[in-house]
């Protein structure tokens, strides 16, 4: 399973769905695609991560830096994940505690919605 | 002598080759299927880090990858030819994203990795530097 990625807005954030395996081959594309949003000013992003298959520290490099991108103008990068194995990962290198972690799309959009 | 042995270009569309084999192996190993995740991450996470050090200091040069079915224990050893330096141990540098500075700290891959397999050897070795890592397992075959 290689890594396929969409995005559509949504009450007004923008939600990436990323499907398949995030790894030092796929993150580049992951990158480029959160470059490209805030560079097209969306900077209230949602990562849909339930089809994630296998993330890595180069995916979670690719999340912390579309996190300060989207910050430099205010913004917000939430996260939605349930999968214990990915989950896994962000409790290991303590990131759950810089990303909101949430368990639905609607979920990280009503606490988004929330904070304003 | 390893159960399997895998040599690979370093190029990053390799490291999910690496992964899925080390999986494949230490199922047919008999690691419990509670801890194949563990095994999949920890690999990846070495392999990757090699890679990125290859490409950046001698691209030529393969990375190694042997699996071995010991008794009660599967054992995985990743060894690449990034002597001595900052290139050494944490990887060549923080986690970048490309684009910034590093936005991880160097050094990150391998305390995943020591947080997922409970007994890892980091060692220089004539050429370079070999990750170790072990899980139980049944020993079921060879």
């Amino acid at each position: 399973m290689d890594l396929k990625l969409d995005h559509h807005s949504k009450d007004g954030i923008e939600i990436v769905d990323v499907e398949g395996e995030i790894d030092v081959y796929t993150a580049p594309r992951l990158r480029e695609l959160l470059i490209e949003l805030v560079n097209n000013r969306f900077y209230q992003l949602v990562v849909n991560m339930e089809k994630v298959e296998f993330l890595d520290s180069t995916g979670l490099g690719v999340l912390v830096g579309g996190l300060k991108r989207v910050r430099a103008h205010d913004g917000s990068l939430d996260l939605v994940c349930t999968q214990e194995r990915i989950l896994k990962i962000f409790r290991i290198t303590g990131l759950t505690k810089v990303f909101g972690i949430h368990d639905t799309v609607d979920e990280a959009i009503a606490a988004r919605r929330a904070e304003k | 002598m390893a159960t399997v042995e895998l040599s690979f270009t370093a190029l990053p569309a390799h490291v999910r080759t690496a992964r899925l084999v080390a999986t494949a192996v230490a199922r047919r190993s008999g690691v419990d299927e509670s801890l194949l995740d563990e095994v999949r991450l920890a690999v990846g996470e070495a392999c990757s880090r090699a890679v990125e050090g290859h490409q950046l200091y001698c691209p030529a040069e393969p990375v190694r990858l042997a699996l071995t079915d010991l008794a009660g224990r599967f054992e995985v050893e990743v060894t690449d030819n990034l002597s001595g330096g900052p290139a050494g141990i944490a990887g060549p540098q923080g986690i970048a994203d490309g684009h910034d500075e590093a936005v991880l700290p160097a050094g990150l891959g391998i305390a995943v990795i020591e947080s997922l397999a409970d007994d890892v050897q980091i060692s220089a070795t004539p050429d370079g530097t070999s990750i170790r890592m072990s899980w139980p397992s049944a020993g079921a075959s060879r």
